[in-house]
């Protein structure tokens, strides 16, 4: 079987699941939506390895495949900077390396989820809840959609999978949406993120004029034939890049557009783990990857993608520093890590962007699965404040979360080392790369290692401050449940070898090899000729030093944290002013609103007051003259003009009162008067 | 079959008035047979209207299904019939409202309900000869003839200020008209005097001004582009010429805002693609920078002021504001994406706008309000309208593989792609109509819908009913369908838009 020719499959599968999930999933037992959700997915992960395998066997230039299914919207010919082109965009898929990675990553960990959810969620069936079938119905359109996004041969496509992920979003947060918090996070994501899709459409828009076509097989052909904008000036692709990116800050949730994560924790924990971890909000990394041949081009473009990731690496973990919340804790170091992958893309290491997100896709899915086995454990408890000494309650999962979290702070051998190191080796020798964006990764990496640790003592260790009702309801989670986690663990702890830097063991890049018909491009050859000439020696100098970083922020952490100690409150006391905005999230949320939100409604009432006033105003008032008017020339029509006529009647009527005294009625009196007549005209005719 | 083919508009015409005639004389305490009568009406129109879509030739530019015979000859009147690939669509539109309409109007009319039924359809009769018509008298006789139905519909089974309301529609539209009579009338005499043969046949004349025989001065095509265009711009209607809007649609039954939104508005659309830009290209040249000016701030404008209002009818009708500027925008930007996006948005206009008139009237038909606040955790009862309610929401705000999307997107591309100056500004601030028109739908659907039920009275409101389904499923269908499979519509219209843009006149105002 070819697999390549049915790569439609692995998007329409889940769509069919959310079909008839959607439609008949109320009458349906919790065996035949789990048929349907789970089938479907796995499925759809079969047929993507099936492709990939296809794929991998073929010579590394030749593995593109492109599949055009029908014309979606044909609109006729444009004027473009390209000549005249034909706005015609196709439905159509493209699997190459980068696609290849994103499907077994979303196909796969996806899947994980929907068996973990199975567990997580029964609760959620019955006849008078009815919730359980709805979410499954929501992931799988959550699978078409990402799917959509990453198989997208153009950018119109991409995009659809891009607006549709979003959609998922906002139902699967707002999925309890009896509570007011979880419809207003749902809101707040849709529309924080619609801001970025305004980006991004001007960006397509800007690529359509520029180069008359929105495949990206076209676009990125003729991108790599433009010159390279100088850094530092804003040329045409520069500008492409930055919408491009305005739209990827949203989906992926860096500055200025972060806020919407950490609210979106309002959703059920799966959701939070393939959506708002694992997948969706990679998106933006994956994008801006998709179109490296644009930023390669555009340096300006590059180091803004690099000092926004970088910053907003810092800035959400130090948030997450001190968060209470587990699940806001994890939703931090989502954002922070997800900069992380933007600084690499910043610096032209794409492919270690993409590794990141690979590893982290594990470790974070498995980071939140655990965090939902926790609550689930507690009985729905997320406060950090309120757990303690789980270790041995639920050893499974302690184990699992302890290997995620050894791999998010950069342990050797857990998969995040890898990758971290790839990227904070990258940002300082790449030719993009600058010591003070490798200073900041390494900050960010001390700080991830304090939070995480932080998270773990205060979960699994010290005495219980649980609450006692719910203490002896503490229980291990299901298998369902745990073995996602254990597969999980798994691949957090193995995930790295794919890359291994060239001072261990000799090293082995397969990963990078294997993107590299994606990333490839004449623009990119020098600076990777640049990377082969800093020395090996330097190269793991600074992996020791992360290493060295990382095992401080443990240490830390375990002062702090660990043995019950009155530190973490002198810490506090003596920097209560930096406690207290990171604690508020620098008060982010309450400047938006102040700025921007208050602002917009502020403004609609002042345009309905004024619509109502001046506009609908002038319109009534024009109505009110006219009738004014109308009652004016009433009067004078009436008093003047009608007065004139009934003056002359009144005249004529007077005048004529005399003859009335004539008009007597009697027959006689006319005789007479007759007679007196003719004897009248015989007097004055005939005898005179 | 012969007859039909050439007879088919005649017959969209006359079929819904013959339908009129014959309701008025049934017994008018019959309301189940007038329903099913006036229903079995629509359907059959809007079955015949498929003619049209089928046997339509998708690359012929010209006008078909013709039909021409003399009306009034001595003064060059013809009763002169035609449909291109833009007026199809809004036939087929105007067939399927009205039946939708009649569905929905089944348990909320209760008095008089034998004249609401005939007015419903001899305002299809109206709309359906607007967009019919090519012969400039003709389509002023309908243009007014379509305004009795509507005075009446808003002024008798319309809410509480409905008196107001439709004495405010008529005069505004009565207004525009007037000065569109006089531009008619001296485009005729410009027309006969310059070539001696008077008539008042749409085609003949751009024939003639097409090819130089009929020059009108630009001093004086200002005045008739302006007479035109106020007219049109009233019915769209353009900021500031809207807030007739907002009262008409509030106070109408649900089928009359239905057909108002769906239809009515799109005959001002129409008429400026139609005759204003065809007819006018140097005065089109001279107005278009205060045209994109003024539909810029309507998309801005109206998603603003609807997302400030307590009342839902209100809140749609503002949210029509904003999405015939879009209209408005994609019409004078005269590249083929940009008026093929106009003229699809046009049809999901209908469709969604349509779709959420009918929904706020069936909450209506349950609760007899329209105050948001008076809602909040519908989706516990009604779970079947909450679904249809999002899904049509969503298609508003312009969600890919769902109607809207197209439209926006193609008036957003031939926006930016623009030969006139600063479009990619123009596209910058269009496109936050985008972001804006998120933030109100949502944020109404979440007060409506979202939540715990805060009103008592709202915990045990009946779900959607068979019949209410068979109103809205076939517009979610649509929705979807015009947003997966968007050329089977846009194919049809390719060679008219095109043929509107290159005829040689209008190519001058692209420099």
């Amino acid at each position: 079987m070819n697999f390549l020719k049915y790569i439609w499959l692995i998007p329409l599968l889940p769509l069919v699941g959310c079909f008839f999930n959607g439609v008949f999933g109320k009458r349906f037992s919790k065996v035949t939506i789990d048929f349907f959700a789970l089938g479907s997915t796995l499925l759809s992960f079969l047929c993507s390895v099936g492709a990939v395998w296809q794929l991998s066997r073929l010579q590394p230039e030749e593995r593109v495949f492109n599949l055009n299914l029908f014309e979606w919207i044909p609109a006729g010919v444009a004027l473009t900077a390209h000549g005249f082109a034909n706005f015609s965009i196709q439905w159509g898929y493209r699997l190459d390396p980068l696609s290849a990675v994103m499907i077994l990553v979303v196909t796969g960990v996806g899947f994980l989820i929907h068996v973990y959810s199975t567990g997580y969620m029964a609760h959620e069936h019955g006849p008078h809840l009815g919730g359980y079938y709805r979410f499954f119905s929501y992931l799988n359109l959550f699978m078409f959609s990402m799917l959509t996004l990453v198989l997208a041969n153009n950018f119109a496509l991409m995009f659809v999978g891009w607006e549709g992920v979003g959609l998922c979003s906002y139902l699967l947060i707002g999925f309890y949406f009896h509570k007011k918090s979880a419809g207003d996070a749902g809101k707040k994501a849709f529309i924080v993120n619609r801001i970025g899709d305004a980006g991004f459409m001007l960006g397509m828009f800007l690529i359509f004029q520029t180069f008359g076509s929105l495949d990206f097989g076209t676009v990125m052909a003729r991108a790599a034939e433009a010159p390279i904008e100088v850094y530092g000036s804003v040329g045409v692709l520069t500008a492409i890049g930055i919408l491009l990116f305005l739209g990827a800050t949203g989906k992926s949730a860096q500055l200025p557009l972060y806020t919407w994560l950490p609210d979106a924790m309002e959703g059920p924990t799966p959701v939070s783990a393939l959506i708002h971890a694992a997948t969706m909000v990679t998106a933006g990394v994956y994008m801006v990857s998709r179109t490296s041949v644009i930023y390669t081009h555009a340096p300006t473009a590059m180091m803004v993608v690099a000092v926004v990731g970088g910053v907003t690496a810092i800035f959400a973990a130090s948030i997450g520093l001190v968060q209470n919340d587990i699940k806001r804790v994890l939703a931090y170091s989502t954002v922070s890590q997800l900069g992380y992958m933007f600084l690499a893309c910043g610096v032209g290491a794409y492919f270690v962007g993409i590794f990141h997100l690979m590893t982290h896709a594990f470790f974070k899915a498995l980071l939140f699965l655990g965090a939902g086995s926790v609550i689930h454990a507690l009985s729905g408890e997320q406060d950090l404040r309120r757990m303690g000494a789980l270790k041995n309650k639920i050893p499974k999962t302690y184990v699992t979360m302890l290997a995620a979290t050894l791999a998010i702070s950069g342990i050797p051998p857990f998969a995040g080392f890898f990758s971290k190191d790839e990227i904070l080796w990258q940002a300082f020798s790449s030719e993009y790369g600058r010591w003070w964006l490798w200073l900041i990764g390494v900050v960010a990496a001390l700080m991830t290692a304090f939070y995480m640790f932080r998270l773990i003592f205060l979960t699994f260790y010290n005495e219980s401050r649980v609450d006692p009702e719910v203490e002896h309801h503490i229980h291990e989670s299901p298998s369902n449940m745990i073995v996602p986690l254990q597969i999980l663990a798994v691949l957090s702890v193995i995930g790295g070898f794919v890359q291994i830097p060239k001072f261990l063991f000799g090293g082995f890049d397969g990963f990078e090899r294997w993107l590299e018909p994606v990333f490839k491009h004449p623009a990119t050859e020098a600076g990777a000729a640049a990377v082969e000439h800093a020395s090996l020696g330097a190269e793991a100098g600074l992996a020791l030093f992360s290493v060295v970083v990382a095992l401080t922020g443990i240490y830390l952490a375990y002062r702090f944290y660990y043995r019950p100690s009155s530190a973490p409150d002198r810490a506090m006391a003596s920097a209560k002013p930096v406690y207290t905005v990171l604690f508020n999230k620098y008060y982010m949320d309450k400047i938006y609103d102040a700025l921007f939100v208050n602002r917009t409604k502020d403004l609609g009432n002042a345009l309905w007051a004024f619509d109502r006033g001046v506009i609908d105003g002038g319109v009534n008032g024009s109505g009110w003259f006219t009738r004014f008017t109308a009652n004016v020339s009433c009067w004078w029509d009436k008093w003047i003009v009608d007065g004139l006529v009934n003056v002359v009647g009144f005249t004529v009527k007077m005048l004529s009162y005399p003859l009335r005294i004539l008009q007597t009625g009697f027959v006689q009196s006319y005789a007479f008067l007759m007679v007196l007549g003719i004897i009248a005209f015989i007097w004055l005719y005939v005898l005179r | 079959m012969e007859f039909i083919d050439s007879h088919i508009l005649t017959i969209l015409i006359l079929m819904p008035v013959a339908g009129a005639m014959f309701l008025a004389l049934l017994d008018p305490g019959k309301h189940e047979a007038i329903r099913r009568t006036a229903l079995v009406v629509a359907l059959l129109t809007f079955v015949f209207s498929l003619h049209l879509v089928i046997h339509f030739v998708p690359h012929e530019a010209g006008f078909q299904f013709e039909e021409n015979s003399p009306w009034v000859p001595a003064f060059g009147m013809n009763y002169h019939l035609g449909i291109d690939g833009i007026s199809l669509w809004l036939v087929l539109l105007t067939t399927f409202l009205t039946s939708v309409s009649v569905l929905a109007s089944w348990k909320g009319i209760e008095k008089r309900v034998k004249e609401f039924f005939i007015f419903i359809l001899l305002l299809e009769a109206g709309m359906v000869g607007v967009f019919a018509s090519l012969d400039l008298f003709l389509f002023y006789v309908f243009w007014e003839v379509m305004l009795v139905p509507m005075y009446f519909l808003i002024g008798i089974w319309g809410h509480g200020r409905r008196i107001y309301a439709a004495v405010k529609f008529i005069i505004y539209t009565a207004v525009g008209s007037a000065f569109m009579l006089v531009a008619i009338l001296s485009l005729y005499f410009l027309n006969a005097h310059a070539t001696g043969a008077p008539t008042f046949d749409f085609t003949t004349i751009l024939d003639n001004i097409v090819n130089g025989r009929l020059v009108i001065e630009p001093r004086i095509q200002v005045w008739l582009f302006l007479a035109f265009f106020l007219s049109f711009a009233i019915k769209v209607p353009l900021f500031p010429l809207h807030t007739w809007l907002p009262d008409a649609h509030t106070e109408a039954p649900t089928a009359g805002s239905v057909l108002l939104a769906g239809v009515l508005l799109k005959m001002g659309t129409y008429g400026l693609l139609r005759f204003n830009i065809q007819l006018f290209p140097d005065a089109t040249q001279t107005f278009t920078p205060l045209i994109v000016a003024l539909a810029i701030i309507g998309i801005i404008y109206g998603a603003l002021v609807a997302m400030v209002q307590p009342d839902l009818k209100r809140l749609v009708a503002y949210s029509s504001v904003s999405h015939l500027g879009f209209v408005v925008l994609g019409i004078f930007v005269f590249n083929i994406q940009g008026v093929e996006g106009a003229v699809y948005q046009m049809l999901n206009h209908g469709i969604s706008t349509g779709a959420l008139f009918l929904i706020v009237g069936m909450i209506y038909e349950r609760r007899h309000t329209r105050e948001i606040s008076e809602f909040g955790g519908l989706a516990t009862p009604m779970p079947v309208l909450a679904t249809i309610f999002l899904i049509i929401t969503l298609s508003s705000i312009g969600l890919p593989l769902l109607n809207g999307f197209v439209g926006e997107f193609l008036i957003l591309v031939g926006t930016f792609g623009a030969a006139v100056a600063r479009a990619k500004l123009y596209c910058t601030l269009a496109a936050s109509g985008v972001i804006l028109g998120a933030v109100y739908m949502l944020w109404m659907y979440q007060r409506v819908i979202f939540g715990e039920v805060t009103h008592d009275v709202n915990k045990t409101l009946p779900d959607l009913s068979a019949r209410e389904k068979w109103v809205l499923v076939p517009m979610v269908v649509m929705a979807l369908w015009m947003g997966i499979y968007p050329q089977f519509f846009l194919r049809k219209m390719d060679a008219s838009v095109s043929k509107l843009l290159n005829a040689p006149r209008v190519m001058m105002v692209r420099k």
